[in-house]
This record gives structure tokens, sequence and C-alpha cells, in this order.
């Protein structure tokens, strides 16, 4: 189910801004007014699945208002710390940046600057309304699906409380990622900002039952448990050397507790997620010295962030790739190693991959301990069968991809729980979307009648050639992050490795954003066609040319325009009879058309869009 | 103007030519004149045509008086050679330089203020004696710089933008250039580079003294309606006698024209002008015909533009003078000191 695309288009009303359609007609002028059509040229937040206004940050950060930063950061995507530390970032890979120089903005790591620096933010944070709506909502498990819905909620006046079988609340969150990753203290802050306003947590409290828990009364129903299951390798051995073979997240689990302080000396991590890359790199800490990743497939079809591999590597870890597991070698009931098949990738004429054996002899590995990461199942074994929610065949409830409800009407899903195994990011935007959902059943109202996003689009001039916005374009290539020195880190399991941007290490890399939410608009009734912005414009970016369908349109443009994912900006209605077309794609959003255009046709303008959430300023509930 | 430079990064697909250099390469300082300003856009088409070319930069010599379009230079081939000289001496500079150093590719810019008024006498001379350059006007027809005055250029008639009407005769530079006898002799609008940049590459491909008008709106004092230099007006006036369609070194051509469409015209240097005709009845190798059809456009009130005259076999200055083939600055002290026995020959010869 691709709910990417789903949660993308919700409040697409207008035609498709991006017009393309294959068919010989000339181009219709670009509809600006449409908000899908900047938001998609503001990359980093387009392919944010909370779409938090990146640039509006950074900006921010550069200005050393962190606090500011990090409250732009909180409101959509609740936990910015966290996420400066762990998210799967799909926003750098996005970024302009990496497409006209070599690498993205490290917009992760200055959302951690915004958290490191803020200082105290909890005058800022909305307190509870004191009219409550009377309405009751759970939420089971307390991982940032959950918190996501709890704070939305409780801060739109409804009572919540959120279940959860452990003690302390985070979920994933605080037991599955390592320390060195990821602080505790960081888990408590902005968990707390949650369960400190007016969130009621039942913490060591299983959910057994949803049928119980509907019984007792509540309005609606938050699920959120992830996907607690870790997928085990049934392969001979299995069971006679069960001692030294772990499931991953399990494992990391009972090291988060401290249960597991050591390991052997010779560890295989089978997998290639990012789960694999925390068991490899917590097994290096606790006595792990010949660590190596096993991964089926090839390097660059691994499921783990780029970055994560690097940093795996670099803690001397080899990943093996194109090795499929056959065997778990054992002898007097101990572990002694694993026999791998040798296989290589085939894909066929649609591109699906398979993998077969190239017939060279196995390979074996001696071992003392092997982690198994290959995957995570989603498993409800509270839910009774005849509960009224109804499953898809792979064992996930039927949702609806933009509410989020289930076939009961009362409860929904979001996070792992919902789609399977996926990231924080996309856990926190179904928690705002559930929490929509929830609100709007609760008011009696449509689900699907949901509020658009807030837009707007100000100019930025401030004089003849001033912006607001700092229009420079920095050639910086992009800054490390420091990390401590690795033997202190693999010494010490809780030492985090990564130190963070200094403040003037945050201040360089965030000059290197493009500000792309700063964009070029055009008023072809002020064109007096000079050519000015053509001439000035350091991508060539801009021509003026005779209408055309677009994919011819795009073969006599000014400059190559092969980036299909990237939109022409048409205008019509110029004298000449010509058409504007902009190719979005590598735009550097400095300003020097507007600057050369001597009649203002070109403004530079700040388009900041904010995605509808429950908040503590919609009107009280009243029923 | 702008405050900050031009940002470095550029396309990632941008190309380069022959010599490794990107069009980027051919820049120069951003431009400090008003926004919008037509002396930009020939820039730009100068910076295009010797990126075409795959000019050295370091083998061109841009040379100009005083006003808005001498100051262009700064603007463009920023590793090239570069002379600001007294208001309307250029042409006397670049003629000396040209014979100091005949190496060089020289590219003379200049504004009507400083070609026509000031500097008329060193125009006329330096087109006469045929010396090999390319000469562009920058043809705003109004003292920019002095905010808005008619220069000698502004034709009769035309309102300035307080709108007071020109009493004065416009003087025709290009009219002139032909009579003068300068062997390439153009007009062409800053709005336009699909004419634009052919033709300055065309020109300066040619051996001998090429001079192209250029007219180029002046965003500030002349772009109103009343204005026979706006923009507007241009563009509705604007009749284009031909279109130079590509030139080529030693290429072969492979369009396909209908015959009588297309004319080629080889140049002295071996490269090859493709001109499609637009008006079958004009002739580019004829001067007087070509004198007679500017004087009967204008008087119908039309801006010809286009290649308007060519010699395809040009003399020039150095070949009216006999001088040295090489530079003087590659001569040595036998070459320059022949000895007593020379001396005494030539003596011997005038007696």
């Amino acid at each position: 189910m691709d709910c990417a695309l789903a949660l993308q288009s919700r409040w697409r009303a207008g035609p498709d801004p991006v017009r393309w359609t294959g068919k010989e007609v000339p181009l219709q002028a670009t509809e600006i007014g449409n908000p899908d059509y900047f938001h998609k040229v503001v990359d980093c937040q387009w392919a944010c699945p909370a779409h938090t206004p990146v640039p509006e940050y950074i900006r921010l950060i550069a200005a050393g208002r962190y606090a500011d930063a990090y409250m732009v950061n909180w409101k959509s995507n609740v936990f910015p710390g966290i996420l400066g530390r762990t998210c799967d970032r799909p926003c750098e890979p996005a970024c302009r940046r990496g497409r006209v120089e070599q690498e993205p903005v490290a917009i992760c790591r200055l959302k951690r600057v915004a958290a490191d620096y803020k200082g105290d933010i909890t005058a800022r944070l909305p307190e509870p309304p004191a009219v409550r709506s009377g309405k009751r909502v759970a939420c089971v498990g307390a991982g940032p699906a959950s918190l996501a819905v709890a704070r939305d909620l409780a801060a739109a006046g409804h009572d919540v409380t959120v279940f959860d079988a452990e003690a302390k609340a985070g979920g994933f969150i605080r037991f599955q990622i390592p320390r060195f990753r990821l602080p505790e203290q960081v888990i408590d802050e902005e968990v707390g900002y949650i369960l400190d306003r007016g969130v009621t947590a039942r913490l060591g409290e299983r959910v057994n039952s949803l049928k119980a828990l509907l019984g007792e009364g509540y309005d609606a129903i938050f699920v959120g448990c992830g996907a607690p299951r870790g997928r085990d390798l049934p392969i001979p051995g299995r069971q006679e050397a069960a001692a030294n073979i772990h499931i991953g997240i399990d494992w990391l689990n009972s090291v988060s507790f401290g249960h597991t302080k050591s390991i052997g000396r010779r560890v295989i991590v089978l997998g290639g997620g990012n789960t694999a890359m925390d068991c490899c790199r917590s097994a290096r800490r606790l006595g792990g010295a010949d660590v190596r990743v096993v991964v089926r497939s090839g390097f660059e079809e691994m499921k783990a962030s780029p970055w994560e591999k690097e940093d795996a590597m670099h803690e001397d870890i080899p990943i093996l790739n194109y090795l499929a597991p056959k065997a778990f070698m054992h002898a007097d009931g101990r572990l002694t190693g694993m026999t791998f098949e040798k296989v290589r990738a085939e894909y066929d004429a649609n591109g699906r991959r398979s993998l077969v054996p190239t017939g060279e002899p196995d390979v074996f590995m001696e071992a003392d301990d092997v982690l198994v990461a290959v995957g995570q199942e989603n498993a409800f074994p509270w839910i009774e069968r005849d509960a009224g929610i109804a499953f898809e065949r792979n064992g996930l409830p039927v949702l609806d991809p933009v509410t989020l409800q289930s076939t009961h009407p009362q409860v929904f899903f979001g996070g792992d729980a919902a789609f399977g195994p996926k990231n924080i990011i996309w856990a926190v935007a179904h928690g705002h979307e559930a929490a929509i959902s929830i609100d709007l059943l609760l008011r009696g109202s449509d689900l699907h009648d949901r509020p658009p996003p807030a837009v707007t689009l100000v100019s930025q001039k401030m004089g003849i050639h001033e912006w607001s916005y700092d229009n420079a374009v920095s050639i910086d290539l992009r800054y490390k992050v420091p990390h401590i020195e690795k033997g202190k880190a693999l010494n010490d399991i809780s030492a985090e490795v990564e130190l963070g941007f200094d403040v003037d290490l945050a201040f360089k890399e965030a000059q290197r954003c493009l500000n792309c939410d700063v964009q070029t608009v055009f008023a072809p009734k002020l064109c007096i066609e000079c050519d000015a912005c053509v001439d000035i414009c350091p991508v060539d970016c801009i021509t003026f040319t005779e209408d055309g369908a677009e994919d011819e349109l795009r073969t006599r443009l000014n400059a190559p325009a092969h980036n299909r994912s990237q939109a022409l900006y048409i205008a019509d209605g110029l004298k000449t009879g010509r058409i504007m077309a902009k190719d979005e794609d590598v735009c550097l959003h400095c300003g020097m058309c507007a600057e050369r255009c001597p009649t203002g046709a070109w403004d530079m303008q700040r388009f900041l869009l904010d995605l509808a959430q429950v908040g503590a300023r919609r009107p009280a509930y009243a029923a | 103007m702008s405050f900050l430079p031009k940002p470095r990064l550029h396309h990632p697909e941008l190309p380069t030519n022959e010599l490794g250099f990107t069009r980027r390469d051919y820049e120069g300082a951003i431009s400090t004149l008003c926004a919008g300003c037509g002396h930009d856009s020939i820039s730009a088409a100068i910076i295009r045509a010797c990126y075409e070319l795959s000019l050295p930069p370091h083998r061109i010599a841009k040379l100009s008086g005083i006003g808005c379009s001498s100051k262009t230079p700064t603007y463009f081939l920023g590793a090239s050679h570069g002379f600001n000289s007294v208001h309307g001496r250029m042409p006397s500079v670049l003629t000396g330089a040209n014979l100091a150093n005949r190496d060089l590719i020289y590219l003379g810019v200049s504004g009507d203020g400083d070609s026509a008024s000031i500097g008329l006498g060193q125009f006329a001379h330096a087109l006469r004696r045929g010396v090999n350059m390319v000469y562009i006007v920058e043809n705003n027809g109004v003292y920019g710089l002095t905010k808005g005055q008619f220069s000698a250029t502004s034709d009769k008639g035309a309102r300035s933008k307080k709108g007071v009407a020109n009493t004065d005769a416009a003087i025709d530079l290009v009219g002139m250039a032909l009579q003068l006898g300068a062997t390439f002799v153009a007009r062409s609008f800053s709005g336009d580079k699909t004419q634009l940049v052919p033709l300055i590459k065309a020109a300066l491909q040619h051996e001998g003294a090429a001079f192209i008008d250029c007219i180029s709106p002046c965003v500030q004092f002349n772009n109103h309606v009343g204005s026979t230099k706006s923009f507007d007006y241009v563009r509705e006036h604007n009749e284009a006698v031909n279109r130079l369609d590509f030139i080529t070194g030693r290429d072969e051509i492979t369009a396909d024209y209908a015959p009588g469409e297309v004319e080629i015209v080889s140049q002295h240097d071996g490269s090859l002008l493709a001109l499609r005709k637009l008006h079958t009845d004009y002739d580019p190798h004829d001067r007087g015909s070509a004198i007679n059809y500017l004087q009967e456009r204008s008087a119908a009130g039309e801006i010809v533009t286009g290649l308007l005259y060519v010699d395809p076999d040009p003399q020039e200055l150095h070949a009216h003078l006999n001088t040295t083939a090489a530079p003087l600055n590659t001569l040595g002290e036998a070459e320059l000191c022949p000895g007593s026995a020379a001396l005494a020959a030539l003596n011997a010869a005038l007696r």
C-alpha cells in the first residue's frame, strides 16, 4: 500500500500542478496557487513524511535562534532531539544541493543542533486546555506513533491514556536504539514533554485484550504497538545451537536493559538493515573482536542507511555480501560457526531480482554467537479475531490509507503497526493523521473532511537588492559531524559516538541550505522580455521560448532538463506570445533573476506550508 | 546593481568547449549596470560567441571608451586583456594595439555617445583604415549615464522620457560604416540572441573591419512609449533581411536547404557563413544597394537588421601597410637592428 502517496495527496483539490501529460498539446501555465506546486519545489519538505518545513528551521539555526528552530521541529515532528540523531532522513537524498554539488545539506544533524542548543523551552509548550472535551482515548504502546497521537489529542482537550508493557515510555526508541546513538536523557526529555502535559501513562500494563479495552468505554483507540517480533531463520542447526543464536531486536532490548553485558569474541550478524547495524556495533562494544555482517543481497541494495553502514565499517566491521545462510554448525551443543551459499543477483525482464547460487563451494565462518536481524513482523496476539478488526493476508490490519481507521470505526492504527516496519518519522506522520481522524470522529465529523494545510507565500524583498534571507550561495562542501575517539567509543556502550556540530560548524553547514522554500514567483504582465534573468541565472534554468508539448519543450531549453521528477514552471501572457519556462530542477534560489529584473516581474517569496494538526488553538470541543 | 557576485555553482551538465572551458569561464564580474540593461544581454551574447568559437580568453583584447557600454568589458571575458580608454578614443588605442600585436583578437566595445558624438572621427577612421577588429556599438539612443538626454543616434521625432521630441537628425552608424568601407556590417538587437550570437561569431572570424550596430534599450531612460529604441518598438519594427543559421569552422554543412533559400559565404579564414535569406531581393554583397535599401526602409519606419554587408575577401590595415607578419613584441634584436649594411642599402635606395 503506497500510503506515502496517499498522505501527500490527501488535500489535493485542483489538477496536478506538474503538467506533463505525454500528449502533444502545448503546456498550460503552471498553477502556482495549488499548494502542491511550490511544496514540491521544497524537495526536503516534500520528501519528509511529516512535511517539516526544513529550510525554515535551518535559517533559524543560522540566525542562532535555536529554540525557535526547535519549536518549528517539535510542532511538526514531535521528537527533534531523537530524530536529529536517528532519523532515516528521507529529506537528504531529496535535497537539491545534492543535485548541484556533491552532497546534500546535513539536515538531520542540523536538527540535532536545534535540540542541543535550545535551552529551556518548557514555557513554550502548550498547556492542556482547561476546557475538556470529556472524550477518552486510549493509545496502545508508548512508541513514537502513540506519543504523537497523545500529544496532539491532549492539546485539543481530550483525555488520553497511553498503555505500555514496559515501565518507561518510548517503545522502540528507548529499547532498541543503542545508547551510543541516542542517549537516554534525550528520550526522557522529549517523551516527558508529552507525558507531563495532561497525558495519563499506564506503564507496565500490557494490553492483553482489545475487547477488554473497548469495554473500558474509550471513545477511540489508537494502536501503535509497532512490529515487535523479530523474524527468525529456520535453517538447519537453529535448534541445536539455540543458546548462541539471538534474535536481533530482542538482543538489543536485553542490552538496553543491561541484562546482556557480553558476547563472544567472534560474532556473525545476519541482515542488511539498520537493526543489523545496531547489532554489530553493539556487539563490538560488548567484547566482539571479530564482528562481521553477512548479507544475502549486494551492498547497494542493503536496507541500512548509507551512513549507518559507514559507521559500522569505521568500527572495523566488514560487510560481506551475496552470502545466503545455509546452516548453523555446532558441536557438542555449541555453535561453531555458519555455512553460507554464494549467490549472485539476476534480474528478469521486469527488473525483479532473484538471488541464484553461483555454484561455488559454500563458505564456512567460525562464530561464537550469531545475531539474526533479518526483519521484523507485526503481531497482534492481543486483538481477538472477533473484535471487529479485519486483517490483510500479510497480517496487517485493513486500514483506510488516509484516515488510518480500521474496520472497527473507533480503532485506528499507525506507525509500524499499521503498514509494517518503517521508521520514526513515518510513525510521527501517522500519529498526526490518526489524531486528526480521532478528533474528527469525536466531534462527529466526516473523517475525510480533513483540514487543509496552512500556506503562506510572502515576498522577501527588503530593499532594491536586499532580501530577508541570506541569498549568497555558499560553496562549502558538507561538513562532517565530529565523533569521539574510536577507542573510547568501543570501550563504553553508553558513550554517544557523535558529538554533534558546534555552533560554528552548524552555522557553516546551515549556510549550505539553498533556501528552496524562497520561491521564484513570476508575473508575466510585468515582464518586458529583456533577458536579464536568463543572462544572470547561474544554472541556466530560465528560457523564453515558443510554447510546445512538454517532451519537445524540454529538449530546447537553455540547459538540459532531463529530471522529469522536477516540474517546469510555465507562464504565458507575454507580449511576444512566447512562454517563460523555468526548470525547477537545479534552481539555486539565489534570487539573481529577481535582482536583475528591472520591472519586478520576478520576486522571491517565502513559501511556508504547515500541515494541519489537531492543535491547542482549535476551538474546544463543543457537543 | 547586485551586491553579491553571481554564484559559482553551475548547471551540473554545463558543457565544455574544445579548450575544456565552460561558458561560465568566459564571464566577468557581475554587472553594475541597471537591472534589465540591454548591454548586459550583449555581454551575454559575446560570452556565448567566444565560448562557442572556443577562443582562448588570453588571446582576446577588449577595448572600450567611456559610458555605460564601455563599462561592460568588465562584465565579460574576465581572463582577457582589457583597456578602458579616454572618451571616444577606443578606435585609436585599438588601432595602435593591433599594429603592435596583430595576433590578438580585437574587440572594441563602444556606445552611441562614445562613437557617434565625441568619438565620431575616431570611429570613421578606424573603419576607413580596415583595422582587423570587431567594433560593437551598444546603441541605446540616449545618454544614460547623464540621465537621459538624446544622443546623436536618437531618431528625429523620438520622444524623451519626459515627452520632449528630438528635433535633430539621427546619425546612422550602419550607413556610415557602409560608406566608410567596413567589410562586415550588421545590425542587431540585444533582445534577440538567436540573431546576435551568430553575427558576433561571424564578425570575430572576419579578417577585416567588422562593425555591429546593436540596438540596446536603456530600461531606465529610453524604454517608454514614444521611444524608437524601446523593447516594444524595436520588436514591432524589426525587419531582419537574413538569418545566420550557423557558423562552422571547417565542418561540412549538413543542413538541407531549398535552392535559393540559403547562401553559403566562405570567409577568408576558411570559416563558412550559412545565410538564410528572409528578403529574397536583398544582396549582402552590394554596398551601394545596401545603402539604398537601408535608406528606403528607414524612411518607411523599419529597423533593418541582419548581416547587411559582407566582403568575403577583405583587406585589412596590416596588408595596406605591408607590416611585418610577427607581433612587434616577438621581434628580436636581429630583426629590429638588421645592421649597418642593411642601413646602407636602405639609404642607397633613397638616393
